[in-house]
């Protein structure tokens, strides 16, 4: 146990009776394995975590507002700052809760594009995720780079697409904003092919790694119950075997199209989440490659949707996807003006922090990280 | 989609079973007039725990999900029209154009997005509503109906001033715990200088103290 005196960081939280005393640690904003400035209250009983308190907001730069005083085009590009990891995804949602307030219909050729793009996304965003895994688990670097490797090709292919890596900024109501550059299907093809041989030899590397086993089964386990209640969507509801995946819910866009699974996990523990994960790749994969095989040529944008000095009647709508992360909606009320009366992010890392406490409580401070790392949140969509 | 579409189109029907099951209720359906259709159903603040109760554990809507919670800033309106009066002018009866003012209260507002995880359907959206735009307004928390609600009310009581009375651990939770006013409020005003220290201390006193006495020397 740290001792208090020395580390500066730790005091006595409890009755003060010498071995029987409680320990309140404050683990972050800057510990290496809080992805960003995410701090945990936790209080110890030796090394066991009685009780936990996460703590954000350092990066709050309410997003929400700012997006009351822009045009509704004008809060696209910021949208990639939520998640900075699947910056698409977030194009998406905003796009799709936009279009069901203005009842837009967006071409055949762009929801492929649109269908494409995700999936990269949650190729790239689980990949990393379970690099990251490792890492917290002690796998210093060697792993991280396999997926980092992997995530590399299809940044790539979102820089030659869109222009950036990372913020994207691609889609718009009733479209997306640039047609696919000559010859990147095929480079996509060429990705998409190569990709399995990755999950293979990633998981020839871990799915039977003792150290990894020992690690993650058992560990940090989340009721099915309580996942509900809770709200907890994403992969991590589905690791506690609940069927809801929305992209099979809601079939927004044209996935009715395609033929895929949703993997569901038995237990709900570490081992679970990081299995439902690397399962969804495959699914990923597999829609991938219907899609690039299906997509028309045609137009990528609704010629009726003005972009500049768009004013949607007023109302309201709520629009949702499956994010790599979970559920990812957007509430906008308009009044009939240019830009909105209300915006709101419906955030599933925010959201899916929830049942941190619940799923820590007992474990030692390790499996503490280890459990914070398979929610998989990224603090730009916790704090906004 | 045939599922999602036929509870939307049954708003009224939902409501009619809310009235049977929970006695004295006064709910309203509120029209949305975009083309995505999600009208919503507008609870009073005495009965929204019990309704929430309902929606959640009725076997036929089994809305076991709670999606989102958003607030909403509703201002003061003050709507002017024009009315003929006959007024008696110089004697002589005329009929005069006068602006009548009405001014409407505002209020915040919560709204609920449901969904069934079980029966895979929604969203079923309900809204809650304070009585004015005052400092120490309340709606009642429905955490303790959905938990995935205890995060997002705590931020529109952080962001908006709503007290959700019921709630576990109400506190901020985006902004930090000495911050004061409410950020997501229409009227809120920022101030023109984030530096502004209201009371200098340390190092800051010092400076400002210089600053004094070089000021008194001139």
């Amino acid at each position: 146990m740290i001792a208090p005196e020395v580390q500066g960081m730790a005091r006595d939280a409890g009755t003060g009776r010498g071995e029987d005393a409680l320990l309140e640690l404050s683990l972050g904003p800057h510990h290496p394995s809080t992805h960003g400035v995410f701090r945990m209250d936790v209080t110890l009983d030796g090394e066991r975590v009685v009780k936990l308190k996460p703590v954000f907001g350092y990066l709050h730069r309410n997003h929400e507002k700012i997006a009351e005083t822009a045009s509704y085009l004008g809060s696209m590009p910021y949208t990639d700052r939520l998640d900075y990891i699947g910056s698409l995804t977030n194009n998406w949602a905003y796009a799709l809760a936009v279009e069901k307030l203005a009842g837009i219909q967006v071409p055949e050729r762009a929801e492929y594009i649109r269908v494409i793009t995700a999936e990269l996304t949650r190729l790239q965003n689980h990949a990393s995720t379970i690099g990251f895994l490792t890492q917290e688990m002690g796998a210093s670097g060697s792993p991280l780079m396999y997926s980092f490797r992997e995530r590399e090709k299809i940044l790539d292919l979102f820089e030659s697409l869109t222009g950036s890596r990372m913020m994207c900024n691609y889609m718009r109501f009733g479209g997306c904003r640039v047609d696919l550059p000559t010859g990147w299907l095929d480079q996509t093809r060429k990705v998409v092919a190569e990709f399995p041989r990755f999950l293979d030899e990633f998981e020839r590397l871990l799915a039977g790694n003792e150290i990894l086993l020992a690690r993650t089964q058992g560990v940090g386990v989340l009721s099915k119950e309580l996942a509900i209640q809770a709200g907890v969507t994403g992969p991590i509801l589905r690791a506690s075997g609940v069927n809801y995946d929305i992209r099979k819910v809601d079939r927004y866009g044209i996935y009715d199209r395609f033929d895929f699974r949703v993997p569901l996990g038995e237990h709900g523990d570490v081992y679970d989440r990081y299995m439902v994960r690397m399962l969804e790749m495959r699914e990923s994969v597999k829609i991938l490659n219907q899609a690039l095989r299906d997509i028309p040529s045609g137009p990528i944008m609704d010629t009726k949707t003005k972009i500049r000095g768009f004013r949607p009647k007023a109302g309201e709508a709520y629009g949702r996807i499956e994010s790599p992360k979970g559920e990812l909606g957007f509430f906008l009320i308009s009044d009939g003006s240019a830009n909105p009366y209300r915006y709101r992010v419906r955030p599933p890392s925010l959201i899916n922090l929830t049942v941190l406490e619940d799923m820590c409580l007992g474990s030692n401070v390790s499996d503490t990280i280890v459990i914070f790392g398979t929610i998989d949140i990224v603090l730009g969509e916790v704090d906004r | 989609m045939g599922r999602i579409r036929r509870v939307k189109m049954d708003l009224e029907k939902i409501k009619s079973d809310i009235e049977a099951a929970v006695p004295g209720c006064r709910l309203q359906i509120v029209l949305n007039g975009s083309p995505s259709g999600q009208h919503s159903l507008l609870l009073d603040r005495e009965h929204a725990f019990e309704v929430a109760k309902f929606l959640r554990d009725d076997p036929e809507l089994r809305l076991d999900y709670c999606s989102n919670v958003t607030g909403v800033d509703w201002l003061d309106t003050e709507t002017s029209e024009k009315v003929k009066v006959k007024k008696l002018v110089d004697g002589v009866e005329q009929e005069v154009d006068e602006v009548r003012k009405t001014r409407t209260l505002g209020y915040l507002e919560a709204v609920y997005h449901l969904y069934s995880m079980e029966k895979k359907h929604g969203p079923v959206v309900v809204r809650l509503r304070t009585e004015n735009r005052g400092d120490q307004v309340s709606l009642p928390s429905l955490t303790p109906v959905w938990r995935s609600a205890e995060f997002q009310e705590r931020e529109i009581f952080d962001l908006y001033g709503i007290i959700f009375e019921g709630h576990p651990d109400l506190r901020r939770i985006l902004m930090w715990d000495e911050f004061e006013d409410h950020p997501m409020r229409k009227d809120y005003v920022e101030p023109n200088d984030y530096e502004y220290e209201p009371t200098p201390h340390d190092a800051v006193l010092e400076k400002s103290k210089q600053a004094r006495a070089i000021e008194g020397q001139r």
